[in-house]
């Protein structure tokens, strides 16, 4: 039941005809087994890097690959479908790329995007602190002027890839501890560097082969040249690099929903109880049908916000409503495929409970779902 | 390829690249002529010649030169030459022509050879058999049209200078097959993983040059290929039966033994 998509060009099809094979042959079935032993799999992001994956949507003369957003997302949600933690961690290190290829200077791209988005190396993005989860402009940890640079000085709770990346887009705080979203800037800080450690990675109810870990900055030097915009232009780039991670958040839930719908058609219709498949049982079916119309149009409103992005339109609020509509089907849909599944579907025999515990993260992470419609609501408040 | 001992100054290697139909859908053949309906079903790269395209490479990463792939078929064949170059080929020849249709092994081996005299090459790599045929032939049927070493069933390829050496897997070991190039090398699918595509290389395969090759441009005598003038004929098919109702061993104490009489019978042990 593969997803008949409308694809914009013959490159882009043959795109997504490598990731589907990729899905297929070797990332989804590791998924099972390595999610219940919390097995980070390093290995397949250097398989994407290989395959030409982990810069899609950045410029090729950076070794990207030039993909417009409509065709980026729907990599993202294959490879969601196959597995969570590769699609989430594709569309982390892909924000955790986007302040350097964005607000990088001439010379700061071509140092360091190459390897970044053309290469094997894998992103963090550390914005989230203890105390400063939705209020992200109150983060505390502080970058203090030095002769060389800058010295930082803090912890960032939750950061995805925290311990396993090559690299660390940081946000954190320049100005006075008072100067709220102003006071902000973002640097660039390689794994590595003296003074920059991760705990252990936190217990998660699902997804845990993506480590989640808090990063501590211990008096990490870095140069001034790892400053990626103005001082003070952190927030805004941070909130921008949002905006577009937030669609990579709605494909990872499509791509989530999509195998949960794959996966309950497929019981159904061979399952059988009172002398009949239970996919003939129109209680069923029209939960099936529920669940089918609702991924479909998941998959529509991130692709309609993907390309207002990629004709240079505004999409902030197209974005996070798709982020909002599509988290909320993923966590039903992916319920829903439990109830499909019986008995059976609250074993770990089946994947239907990873996937819905899969599902509950995405309704959490870039900004919670309450903060989406909080999002949402300022828009309408101000549009004309 | 005229060099005398020492490392060739760059390698032409030569994969040949068939497009069979997905082992994983139905495949059918057409009544008519007992032909295989290619329009029924996916066609995809034969897997073994997957493996070709990578020791290809593997030896032009090591030797320098230049990967060519060659492919005889029909129009949607064009897909897995794509594919072929996507994997890091550099060139292809595609031959193509209505006068092949039906050809047997000793025919398609003896187009192949035409072909095969309009590049230069020092070495050919293929796929030890097809999904589809199984004849496993046609390796030592170009050998002998072109009048080289056949170097078959390898599971290793080193060259040296002039000479090539491989492991020619058998039943309960290798033998070791040497020879002097050009030669005509055919691989199993112990010799290594291949690898996948990247995107880079998609696109950059869009690029790369295929030459079309119609049988008058390779030379070839019309009267020596086609369904009308094969040497062997498929007289009648059948599908495959069912499958039988499996036996079901009942573990009485004696289930491990059982087990293993069972395998040793199929000489899995
Ligand atoms: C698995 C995982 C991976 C993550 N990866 C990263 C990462 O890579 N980088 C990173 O920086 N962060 C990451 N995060 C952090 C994530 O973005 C935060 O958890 C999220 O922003 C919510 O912050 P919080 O957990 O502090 O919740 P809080 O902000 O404390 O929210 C608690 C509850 O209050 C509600 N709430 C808060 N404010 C309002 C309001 N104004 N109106 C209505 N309701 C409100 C929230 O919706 C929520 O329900 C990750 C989190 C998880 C779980």
């Amino acid at each position: 039941m593969a997803v008949d998509r409308s694809l914009p060009t013959s490159e882009a099809a043959d795109l997504l005809d490598l990731t589907v094979s990729l899905v297929e042959e070797k990332i989804a079935p590791r998924a099972a087994v390595d999610e219940r032993q919390g097995l980070f799999p390093r290995d397949l992001f250097t398989t994407l890097g290989h395959s030409g994956l982990l810069g899609l949507p950045y410029p090729e003369e950076y070794g990207g690959g030039g993909q417009p957003y409509e065709v980026y997302l729907q990599v993202v949600e294959e490879l969601a479908r196959g597995w969570l933690a590769v699609g989430l961690g594709l569309s982390v290190h892909t924000l955790a790329c986007f302040p350097l290829a964005g607000f990088g200077s001439p010379n700061q791209r071509a140092r360091l995007l190459p390897e970044l988005i053309g290469g094997e190396r894998l992103g963090a993005y550390c914005l989230s602190e203890a105390h400063s989860g939705s209020d992200a402009a109150a983060l505390a940890t502080r970058a203090a002027a030095t002769d060389q640079g800058y010295r930082i000085d803090g912890a960032k709770s939750w950061i995805t890839h925290g311990g396993v990346a090559d690299f660390y887009t940081l946000f954190a705080r320049t100005g006075a501890p008072d100067s709220g979203a102003k006071g902000i800037s973002c640097f660039h800080v390689p794994a590595g560097s003296a003074g920059l450690a991760a705990d252990a990675p936190e217990r998660k109810m699902g997804m845990r082969s993506s480590p989640t870990a808090v990063v501590r900055f211990d008096g990490v030097e870095v140069a001034a040249e790892a400053r990626i915009g103005e001082e003070g232009q952190g927030f805004p780039i941070a909130l921008a690099a949002l905006d577009a991670g937030r669609l990579g958040i709605a494909a990872c839930a499509v791509g989530v929903a999509q195998a949960a719908l794959e996966l309950a058609v497929g019981y159904a219709r061979q399952r059988r109880q009172f002398g009949r498949p239970i996919a003939d049982f129109q209680g069923l079916s029209f939960m099936l049908a529920d669940m089918a119309t609702q991924t479909e149009a998941a998959r529509e409103l991130y692709l309609a916000a993907a390309r207002r992005r990629d004709a240079g339109r505004p999409f902030g609020k197209q974005a996070a409503m798709a982020k909002l509509f599509a988290t909320d089907v993923a966590m039903r849909v992916t319920t829903d495929a439990v109830q499909v599944l019986g008995g059976y579907g609250y074993t770990e025999d089946f994947p239907a409970e990873r996937l819905m515990r899969e599902a509950k993260v995405l309704q959490i992470v870039e900004g919670t779902n309450q903060i989406q419609r909080l999002v949402i609501g300022r828009h309408l408040s101000r549009e004309a | 390829m005229g060099v005398q001992g020492g490392r060739p100054p760059a390698m032409n290697i030569v994969v040949l690249v068939k497009q069979v139909p997905d082992t994983a859908t139905e495949r059918k053949l057409n009544p008519a002529d007992n032909t295989l309906d290619r329009a029924s079903s996916d066609g995809v790269i034969n897997e073994l010649d997957e493996y070709a395209i990578e020791e290809a490479l593997l030896l032009k990463e090591k030797h320098g030169g230049e990967v060519t792939i060659l492919s005889a078929g029909p129009d949607q064949a064009t897909d897995s030459i794509r594919k072929a170059l996507s994997m890091g080929a550099d060139k292809a020849i595609h031959l193509n022509d209505e006068a092949l249709h039906g050809s047997d092994s000793l025919q398609t081996a003896y187009a192949l050879a035409q072909a095969l005299r309009t590049t230069e090459f020092d070495v050919v790599v293929l796929g030890s058999e097809s999904t589809d045929a199984r004849t496993g032939v046609v390796g030592a049927a170009l050998a002998e049209y072109l009048g080289l070493p056949q170097l078959t069933l390898a599971n290793k390829v080193d060259i040296d200078g002039g000479t090539i050496r491989i492991q020619r897997q058998t039943d309960d070991g290798y033998d070791v097959v040497e020879a002097q190039l050009p030669a005509v090398v055919s691989v199993v699918e112990k010799i290594n993983e291949p690898r996948y595509p990247s995107f880079k290389l998609i696109m950059a395969a869009k690029k790369k040059p295929v030459t079309k090759l119609d049988a008058a441009g390779a030379e070839i005598d019309p009267a020596k290929v086609g369904l009308a003038n094969a040497t062997t004929e498929t007289v009648d098919f059948a599908a495959a039966p069912p499958r039988a109702a499996g036996t079901v061993v009942k573990d009485e104490g004696t289930g491990g033994v059982q087990i293993a009489d069972f395998l040793a019978s199929k000489k899995f042990v």
